[in-house]
């Protein structure tokens, strides 16, 4: 079944052109690997599909789980099971991180017209979800990413995914700002969270994040086009040729 | 205000949950009848500001008017009464004291109210204060509250203001620390008409130290001032202020701080923010942070911030799924406590969160198990 398809996406920041038709089909239980050089469109397209305002489609569509995706305001693309981990997780004081998960868990099941947890019910589930992900609970009492280290900040993400049990999670630059051990955790965590009914986006630079998260499909975004699709052995070969000789064949 | 009988007469305990607190009502600044201070620990003083002339005439004479004298504070010495609090030295005062400043009357009220607090050598007392309207009349009140902590005294004082849009009221918080002592104090602002709180701490021996933290939220035409002072004249002393605020509609907050280290104070570590949340173009706020610093061996900075709803934020939350309303009273909840979050009672600052999220829900902000049937 195909989760999402983006057909023909044009998206414009400020008056520019940023991403140029753009088509892309993630089916369940895949992971796709989204690459290519800076400025190709790779964070543009992860804040079309999580709903920034500030991001104008001006042309195509994107259904998610047979929903024109474009029509929902982010919020309710959340609570429909879109999920993204934030390439800079944004620091917000005052708020913890279990206050703020209890909220958002609440505001999802009273979308899906579920009854609330209750205190216990909630903590029982966060407390899984930590074990699962081999997560002590020193931060979840903490100011929701305030003062976080880098790696910190990516495994708060991974457990708000956790939580949340999203149908489509997009990991924008996960691997940026962790060391080898971080990285390989925030990659176990991913990994354990993933199932038949799901599907995973991963946004990177680097062969390194995908050694840990094997992808099935790997496309290379250039320009604001995926200009080359294949699979996981697509990998080794721009970790070795760079990304010029895709621009090479392009002019 | 139609469900008291008799306005004049109103008397009732206030119960935060969970907090057991000693509570005295005084009633359009005159310290209520009802008020039994006779089961009081020995050593805690608490009674009437003219009880207090008579009855502990040596305290009173000491320390009556001197910290308002030394201070450029305007007197309102023809106050009638207020509440006095003696604790001698060494004593603690392990229940917090509440006192609970009731305004009510049939027709508009102008009043003032004078209190004393006097901590002995190591005496060591939280206080909550809390200021209640409970008719719908024009107030125009004038407290003024001295306090002298003696050498390693501590003093923890919250004050709650909670009054309706049509009071005008000037509160003046005089404090003078002796060496060593403590003064932690919190100025919450909920609700009122035009609120000016005066805060003026004199550090007048080494190692005393003060916190002085603030959290106002205004919506309408509110206004309120806070106007700090705090005056170093020893050295190693050390005084840290932050005050935080939220602003919508076309409401008014004007921030004033002054620090001035005098020449003797060496060594003084000072810190001072004001950091505000606008929430409409309309709402307004002046914030003047200002050291004067008269010694070469300090450390003092001080910063002020005036901004609006962070973007960013407000779009990581929607994108968990928190609704953008929900978002925003988040962000605006999690501004306050972090002010908020340093009560040291628990049960007191579970009370003030509740309040504040009812505030910012434009709900009805009083504590949940409150007596009164007032309506603002």
């Amino acid at each position: 079944m195909n989760l999402l398809e983006i057909k023909d996406l044009h998206a414009e920041v400020d008056g520019k052109e940023i991403l140029k038709g753009i088509n892309l089909t993630v089916k369940a239980g895949e992971v796709h690997a989204i690459m290519g050089p800076n400025g190709a469109g790779k964070s543009t397209l992860s804040a079309v599909l999580t709903g920034r305002e500030r991001f104008n489609v001006t042309k195509g569509n994107i259904i998610f789980k047979g929903m024109e995706l474009l029509q929902l305001p982010a919020e309710d693309r959340a609570r429909e099971g879109i999920f993204l981990s934030f390439q800079y997780p944004v620091e917000i004081p005052g708020i913890s991180t279990v206050n703020f998960l209890k909220t958002a868990v609440g505001e999802h099941r009273k979308y899906k017209k579920l009854p609330p947890l209750s205190g216990g019910e909630f903590l029982k589930m966060l407390r899984e979800k930590m074990e699962l992900l081999g997560m002590d609970n020193k931060l979840i009492n903490r100011s929701l990413n305030e003062g976080f280290s880098g790696g910190e900040k990516k495994k708060n993400e991974i457990l708000q995914m956790a939580v949340l049990n999203p149908t489509l999670a997009i990991l924008d630059e996960t691997d940026s700002g962790l060391d080898i051990d971080a990285l390989r955790l925030v990659a176990q965590g991913v990994n354990k969270l993933k199932s038949p009914d799901n599907a995973t986006i991963v946004i990177t630079h680097y062969q390194r994040l995908l050694d840990y998260i094997v992808p099935d499909v790997v496309h290379i975004l250039y320009d604001g086009r995926i200009v080359k699709t294949a699979g996981k052995e697509l990998v080794p070969e721009l970790e070795k040729y760079g990304y010029d000789w895709i621009k090479e064949g392009l002019s | 205000m139609t469900e008291l009988e008799n306005i004049d007469d109103s008397y009732f305990e206030c119960k935060v949950n969970g907090l057991n607190t000693k509570c005295v009502t005084v009633n359009n600044g005159l310290f209520h009848p009802k008020n039994i201070t006779s089961d009081l620990p020995e050593g805690v003083h608490v009674c009437s500001m003219k009880e207090a002339r008579s009855r502990y005439s040596d305290i009173f004479e000491c320390h009556y008017d001197k910290v308002r004298r030394s201070s450029d504070v305007s007197e309102n010495n023809d106050a009638a009464d207020g509440v006095f609090i003696y604790l001698s030295a060494g004593v603690e005062l392990e229940q917090p004291l509440q006192i609970l400043n009731t305004l009510g009357s049939e027709t508009s009220f102008s009043g003032l109210q004078r209190n004393l607090v006097v901590l002995g050598k190591g005496a060591r007392l939280t206080m909550l204060v809390c200021d209640h309207t409970l008719s719908g009349v024009e107030f125009d009140i004038n407290n003024l509250t001295e306090c002298v902590l003696d050498d390693g005294a501590a003093l923890d004082y919250y004050e709650v203001q909670n009054q309706h849009a049509a009071t005008r009221f000037e509160n003046k918080l005089l404090v003078s620390e002796g060496r060593a002592s403590l003064l932690d104090a919190m100025m919450i602002t909920l609700y009122g008409g035009e609120i000016r709180n005066h805060i003026h701490v004199a550090l007048n021996k080494s190692d005393a130290d003060c916190n002085l933290r603030g959290v106002y939220i205004l919506d309408k035409k509110q206004k309120v001032y806070n106007f700090t002072y705090v005056d170093h004249r020893a050295p190693h002393c050390s005084s840290h202020e932050h005050f935080k605020g939220v602003l919508d509609d076309a409401a008014f907050a004007d921030f004033m701080g002054c620090v001035r280290v005098r020449p003797d104070a060496q060594k003084t570590d000072s810190y001072q923010a004001n950091n505000n949340l606008l929430l409409t173009p309309f709402a307004k706020v002046h914030t003047s942070p200002q050291l004067i610093i008269d010694a070469d061996d300090v450390k003092c900075s001080h910063g002020a911030t005036v901004g609006q709803m962070n973007e960013e934020a407000l779009f990581y939350l929607r994108s968990r799924g928190v609704g953008a309303d929900e978002a925003k009273l988040m962000m605006m909840f999690g501004f306050a406590h972090d002010i908020i979050g340093k009560i040291k009672l628990q049960p007191l600052r579970e009370e003030i969160d509740r309040l504040i999220d009812k505030r910012f829900r434009g709900e009805f902000s009083k504590c949940h198990n409150c007596t009164m049937n007032c309506n603002k």
